[in-house]
């Protein structure tokens, strides 16, 4: 870090602004937008020239990508969908050979497919420009060290903050996540500048430094945290900084359209800065897609401007924020969306893993001693997410004994691990007890932002 | 089995005023009953009834939107002293007969009613008449 004015909490977010590629990220507003126009030309040639999923979209509402003058023609071009992704598996929607790419994510494909994206060489360097900002805007440089206790694998959190302190020629400590203990002694023994990963697990980390005997805001050298892929509230934030002796930026991403580094938020956390040399950002209204007004709420849909091997023409993320008005203190001139504020489906976030309600009611439909009637509680317990899953018997299951609805509790639950990777307490409850509805059932309650 | 009579077995959440309600809604129907243990965990409870009319107090909590059965234990009669029920308990742990659950009632002064759920049939019948007790049937119950 560029400041050595020990671990007092106030001198450590008093680190000088610094830009990765200040060309880019202070770029004119006029300027960018023709930047982004010559390289939507270029992708949407590219998507319908390598893409025959592309070729028929785009011939099925009579595009022709030729004709594209303005940003605003963007508004003709159809949208493009999970469901395309999956149906798309797994190499259907690559724009190059999967020989020529140089790495494959995917995406956990409990219902149906996995949703499996490419990267060339130069996709990979341009995420990790994407992550190097995001170092860069908490101080960090090539001096930097930094601990990733993202997940390494498939999911593009571990890799995609490695690539990103590779770019900017930090020093990396690859921890991936598990073996907290672990993390918290090379945390503090390495000196680590910076530490990435989701909120819940920096707050279980924090946690268990405790629990060793640490005070990391003053015993840890970190200063910052780089925290993504779930979200995270304001009340959780402060305790991370708190806790931690860190500032936190909360960084966002999706796999499909890149991963970590399609938007992160600045020192002044409000809001976070989309890539907007990579990424054309709109949002538009989830019932009748049509653009939203400058600083309206709504999905969230990325037009990817320069990928290579899985570019995406108006992917609709299914997140909703909005557009924040207005310039930014920090300096740089790419726009920021809010942080996200829900899901325009159903889909959840439980720690980091997605789950549809949907596959939590194949699972239960498998067993003849309940009902379809189900639903699912979500809360926190301490740092990480808590579910509750509420079920009824049938009437002919026979729970005289204790041991049998123990029996069916656990078979459940073994049931939901092995399938969606998540903990479920399972609770059976009385009958009616779950609320039934004429209309959509409200199968959900999400009690984890009520703490705020 | 007509050597066995009628338990009725009600699950309930642990929530506030449910035992109550099934009291109630039982009262209300004019059903008595006779004795009523709670297995309590957690989250839920398992209440265990022995009432005068098994069948009415069956429909009352079912159509009151209460999770019930009817589940059928043996009533033993087991004199009012001390090892009685032991005495019992041996000979059936003797014959191999496990019992799930037991408990106790009494409606004559020097005659305890145990009520056992046994796993399985067995030949329990004669195991307890051997042993020198008395199986009770419904009517006795019941009335």
């Amino acid at each position: 870090m560029s400041t050595d004015n020990g671990p007092d909490e106030m001198t450590k977010k008093c680190w000088d602004e610094k830009y990765y590629q200040p060309e880019i990220e202070r770029m004119d507003q006029e300027d960018l937008k023709l930047l982004q126009l010559e390289r939507l030309k270029k992708v949407a040639e590219h998507c319908y020239r390598n893409i025959p999923f592309y070729r028929q979209s785009f011939d099925a509402v009579g595009f022709n990508p030729e004709t594209i003058e303005s940003l605003a023609d963007l508004q003709k071009m159809p949208f493009t969908l999970k469901q395309d992704m999956r149906d798309a598996y797994p190499f259907d929607l690559f724009a190059v050979d999967v020989r020529d790419a140089s790495r494959i994510h995917a995406s956990s494909g409990t219902t149906g497919n996995a949703t499996v994206v490419g990267y060339t060489t130069s996709d990979l360097e341009n995420w990790g420009d994407c992550f190097a900002r995001a170092i860069a805007l908490v101080g960090g440089d090539s001096t930097s060290i930094m601990q990733v206790s993202y997940g390494y694998g498939l999911f593009t959190g571990g890799l995609g903050a490695h690539e990103g302190g590779n770019r900017i020629g930090a020093t990396i400590i690859p921890m991936s996540s598990g073996n907290t203990k672990r993390q918290v002694q090379m945390l503090k023994d390495m000196g680590s500048d910076i530490l990435a990963c989701t909120p819940s697990y920096a707050m279980l980390i924090a946690d268990t430094a405790v629990e060793m005997g640490y005070d990391p805001a003053t015993d840890f050298k970190v200063s910052a945290a780089i925290l993504g892929a779930e979200p995270c509230s304001e009340g959780m934030r402060n305790e991370i900084e708190r806790k931690l002796g860190v500032t936190v930026v909360d960084i966002y991403g999706l796999s499909e359209v890149m991963g970590p580094g399609v938007s992160c938020e600045c020192r002044y956390q409000d809001g976070l800065h989309v890539a907007e040399d990579h990424f054309l950002i709109e949002i538009v209204d989830p019932d009748t897609l049509e653009p939203v007004d400058e600083g309206e709420w709504g999905e969230v849909v990325f037009t990817t401007l320069t990928k290579e091997c899985s570019p995406l023409i108006r992917y609709r993320t299914r997140d909703i924020s909005r557009i924040i008005p207005g310039e930014c203190a920090c300096g740089r001139t790419h726009r920021r969306m809010d942080r996200i504020s829900g899901r325009s489906d159903d889909m959840l976030i439980i720690r980091g893993v997605n789950v549809f309600p949907s596959q939590i009611q194949q699972v239960i439909a498998d067993f003849s001693e309940v009902t379809s009637y189900y639903q699912i509680i979500l809360s926190s317990k301490g740092p990480l997410d808590h579910v509750a899953l509420m079920v009824e018997t049938v009437p002919e299951f026979s729970f005289d004994e204790v041991r049998r609805i123990e029996d069916l509790q656990k078979r459940i639950m073994a049931e939901l691990k092995s399938n969606l990777q998540i903990s479920v307490e399972v609770r059976i409850v009385e009958p009616k007890s779950i609320e039934r509805s004429e209309g959509k059932a409200k199968r959900v309650i999400d009690l984890r932002k009520a703490g705020e | 089995m007509s050597d066995m009579i009628d338990q009725v077995t009600v699950f309930l959440e642990n929530r506030k005023g449910r035992l109550a309600a099934l009291c109630r809604a039982l009262g209300d129907a004019g059903v008595s009953m006779h004795a009523m243990t709670v297995a309590d965990t957690t989250d839920y409870g398992i209440v265990r009834i022995i009432a005068d009319s098994p069948e009415k107090a069956l429909d009352t909590l079912i159509n009151a939107g209460f999770r019930a059965k009817l589940t059928k234990v043996f009533a033993v009669a087991v004199p009012d002293r001390a090892g009685a029920l032991a005495d019992l308990l041996e000979a059936l742990d003797k014959a191999e007969i496990n019992v799930e659950y037991a408990y106790c009632f009494a409606i004559e002064g020097d005659i305890a009613i145990d009520v056992l759920r046994i796993e399985g049939n067995g030949n329990v019948k004669d195991t307890i008449t051997a042993a020198g007790f008395r199986l009770l049937e419904a009517h006795e119950i019941y009335a």
